[in-house]
């Protein structure tokens, strides 16, 4: 991280204003001593001048602790001008900056709440999916992290997958859900107008429609089905059942038997929404999260090859979100 | 609307030994006024008892509230690392703040009321300030001896009378302000807990830096500076002024049955050597704690304290004359004129106090005990399922302010055809606050034909029914394109 500097002439400036007001302040103190009017032979005292209702304004001196504090005000702020950074560029005798100080914060708070996380890094994700406390933790690491895409319910939105469905994109084992998390996913589905043409786009949308048991036109999907099983089943599986069903972990081609539909727009038809997708095709992608769950670890090379229990210790935060996903799609 | 009081001329008739003033006094070209010690004389009479009896309450309620018990935990108890304030059976959390305010604004209207009737007698009788001034004075008198004495101390060189008597004095100080600095603390971190933590120094940091604060000012304050605090930083004593009028208790000097002033002996007849009451003993400016002389008038440093009543009061029974040269009066009588004491801006002042006492404690009897909080999601308005059906996501926050477990129920209001999905009941404990996701789903086929409808989300204790809480939102149907 870089500070932006100011340039010299804005430093000179500042400094200058600062450290001029403070002799200022100084002067103005000093001027102000009393120069302790002798009152004239009938005992009248000049007064200010000022007056308000008919009271008038003695010229009295400042109390002593009262002039003690502005001195001490002026020193602490010439000790603080030194110490910190106050004076334009100048970095300060403590070298103290905000992004320090909130790395200090940050680890404080790890050494505080490490050895928490640390114990459910312990526990098994089947078993910590069905710790209450442990998943209250949890769901505080989800909405700060995962709600923005997923909702606060996990039930996801347009293009990010509902995660409470017991549907799954690349599998629901939790060392598959981990690896999602840690590592991130990017599913693409091309688009295949140009392989399909018009019609094939047409007649395939229908075919789709019934694997998921969705009104469509039987002939039509009849036609396509040939197709299909040329180029679909690759990925989709010859029944539609999807990638992850195939323990292909890493491609994440949806379900197409599930009714399940991460693309379709309020008020927008499944219809509208398959055509699109194979017209077009589609480019999803779950960022890599490790990096911001588990902040400031550091990441070995060999991150996919460590064992559960390694990558539990390693990314105690991941273990526990993993623990909540996997504990949302208990019993679907 | 009642005259204000003419300004007096304040400078001293004899500028003898006390209170000089500081712009006849000093010397020229100096950078500040030098303050003048005080040689406070302790004083005993029937406003000397008053006070000692009212500083004995309150600094036994201040050192041993903290000491009440309740349910298992101390009555009064500041909790702010969890952000509760416990007060016997209520727990306050920050969203009662407004409650706080009104309260704080109705003892502004108590000092408003008091002071226009009766003056400072906050200042003279209460203020932990002079409660706490009061008591190291007595130290003072204990260790050093009497005003002269102490005088004669000061002047002294120092010798092993003096370090012990110093010595003892300040050591009684500090741990005074020691004492007070734990007992208030004990209202933020429990005292049962906190003194033995203090006699194994087993503090935290802010723990320290507090108990270190308020050990330093105590004895600063009450120690040092005294008067000094009510003459230049009370705000109070800044602005009570503006709360007198003629009919306001003041301590006064009875000017005219005084005047002339003189010594005499007391087989004398004042009368016939043309002398007043007066016989200018100068005990009233000896007891004095801000260092005036009450004869010059009614000042601003005066706190009504009427040390020098006491005090006076002596020298009439000794001189068998009637009490009461100086004593509790106020500018109609001194001129020779009824005080009214039910006059238009003290009734004034009585009537917001009740209203506003009134709808206090409306308030607070009608305070309920939960807090609850809808958030929408706000990455999307809604989400189709595969069925058809329209479902939008709100966080829920449950703020449970009692003090006992509540399983609150969730229901649905507003518009017919849609329904809540997700836990109706939510258990909370005592004091807890947490956040549920809910869905909240309809069929937009059955729902109108607008983008969105207002639905209104209620909660509600099984416990106490009347413990209940609602909120309005936005339930999308459609995206209005
Ligand atoms: S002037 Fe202020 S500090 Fe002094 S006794 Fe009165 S209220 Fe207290
Ligand atoms: S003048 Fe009298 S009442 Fe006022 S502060 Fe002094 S002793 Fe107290």
């Amino acid at each position: 991280m870089t500070s932006q500097a100011m340039s010299g002439f804005w430093s000179l400036w500042i400094s200058v204003i600062t450290l001029g007001v403070i002799a200022f302040c100084w002067w103005l103190l000093y001027a102000n001593r009393k120069t302790d009017k002798v009152p004239a032979a009938n005992g009248e005292v000049e007064t200010t001048g000022h007056a308000a209702d008919g009271i008038e304004e003695y010229d009295n001196p400042l109390p002593r602790w009262w002039f003690i504090m502005f001195v001490i005000t002026i020193v602490f702020g010439l000790v603080y001008l030194a110490l910190y950074p106050g004076l334009g560029n100048y970095k300060g005798l403590l070298g103290w900056t905000s992004t320090g100080q909130w790395q200090d914060e940050m680890a404080r708070a790890e050494e505080r709440y490490a050895p928490i996380f640390q114990q459910y890094a312990q526990i098994d994700i089947r078993t910590l999916a069905s710790d209450p406390a442990a998943m209250q933790v949890a769901d505080r690491l989800y909405q700060n992290n995962c709600a923005v895409c997923h909702g606060s319910s996990a039930r996801g939105a347009y293009g990010f997958p509902n995660l409470t469905d017991g549907n799954w994109l690349y599998g629901g084992d939790p060392e598959v859900i981990r690896d999602s998390i840690i590592f991130g996913r990017n599913g693409l589905m091309p688009a295949w107008v140009d392989m399909l043409g018009e019609r094939g786009v047409d007649t395939m949308t229908h075919y789709v429609l019934g694997l998921s048991g969705l009104e469509h036109d039987a002939a039509k999907a009849e036609e396509a089905a040939p197709m299909y099983q040329a180029i679909c089943s690759a990925c989709h599986g010859v029944d539609g059942q999807g990638s992850a069903a195939m323990g292909l972990d890493s491609i994440g081609a949806p379900n197409l038997t599930a009714n399940s539909w991460m693309y379709v727009q309020p008020g927008q038809s499944v219809y509208d929404s398959v055509a699109f997708t194979l017209r077009h095709g589609r480019n999803g992608l779950m960022p890599a999260q490790a990096r911001y769950l588990d902040y400031g670890v550091e990441l070995p090379n060999n991150l996919r090859s460590l064992s559960a229990q390694e990558k539990a210790e390693l990314l105690p935060k991941v273990h526990l979100v993993t623990a909540y996903i996997y504990s949302l799609n208990q019993g679907k | 609307m009642t005259e204000k009081i003419p300004t007096k001329d304040v400078t001293p008739v004899d500028a003898g030994q006390h209170r000089k003033s500081p712009t006849t006094g000093g010397p020229q070209g100096e950078l500040y006024a030098k303050r003048r010690h005080i040689y406070v004389k302790r004083v005993q009479g029937l406003f000397q008892k008053l006070r000692t009896g009212s500083n004995w309450v309150l600094m036994l309620a201040f050192f041993f509230g903290s000491f009440i018990p309740w349910g298992g935990r101390q009555a009064i108890f500041f909790d702010l690392p969890n952000r509760q304030f416990h007060i016997f059976s209520v727990t306050f959390f920050p969203h009662d703040f407004m409650l706080l305010a009104w309260l704080l604004i109705i003892l502004a209207f108590v000092l408003f009321f008091v002071t226009n009737f009766a003056g400072r007698v906050w200042c003279g009788y209460t203020c932990p300030q002079f409660v706490w001034t009061w008591l190291y004075i007595w130290v003072e008198d204990k260790t050093e001896g009497s005003p002269n004495q102490r005088k004669k101390l000061d002047k002294q060189p120092l010798n092993t009378e003096k370090a012990l008597r110093k010595g003892a004095k300040h050591f009684i100080w500090v741990l005074i302000a020691l004492a007070t600095a734990i007992a208030f603390l004990g209202y933020f971190s429990p005292i049962l807990d906190l003194i033995p933590r203090i006699l194994s120094f087993d503090l935290g940091p802010w723990e320290l830096f507090w108990l270190g604060f308020f050990t330093f000012f105590t004895y600063l304050f009450a120690g040092w500076m005294r008067e000094q605090v009510c003459i230049y930083m009370c705000p109070y004593a800044r602005f009570q002024a503006v709360m007198f009028d003629k009919d306001t208790l003041i301590v006064s000097y009875d000017t005219a049955r005084g005047e002339p002033r003189g010594a005499r002996k007391k087989s004398d007849d004042p009368a016939a050597k043309g002398l007043g009451s007066c016989i200018d003993c100068d005990l009233c400016v000896q007891v004095c704690p801000v260092g005036i002389d009450i004869r010059n008038g009614l000042q601003y440093e005066c706190v009504t304290c009427a040390a020098c009543i006491d005090a006076c009061d002596q020298v009439m029974d000794k001189m068998g004359y009637p009490r009461g040269l100086i004593r509790y009066t106020t500018e109609e009588e001194l001129a020779g004129r009824t005080t009214k004491i039910l006059r238009p801006r003290l009734i004034g002042y009585f009537i917001v106090l009740l209203a506003m006492l009134v709808a206090f404690s409306v308030a607070l009897s009608n305070r309920i005990p939960v807090e609850l909080e809808v958030l929408r999601d706000r990455n999307q308005l809604l989400r189709m399922t595969s069925d058809g059906m329209v479902e939008n996501s709100y966080l829920i926050r449950i703020a449970n302010m009692d003090q006992r477990e509540h399983s609150y129920t969730l229901t649905l209001h507003g518009v017919d055809g849609v329904e809540l999905q997700g836990a109706a009941v939510y258990t909370l404990a005592g004091g807890e606050v947490r956040q549920f996701p809910i869905q909240v789903i309809g069929n937009p086929a059955q729902l109108p034909g607008s983008p969105a409808v207002n639905i209104e989300i209620r909660l509600q204790s099984q416990q106490d029914p009347r413990i209940a809480a609602s909120r309005e939102s936005r339930f999308f149907i459609r995206s209005a394109r």
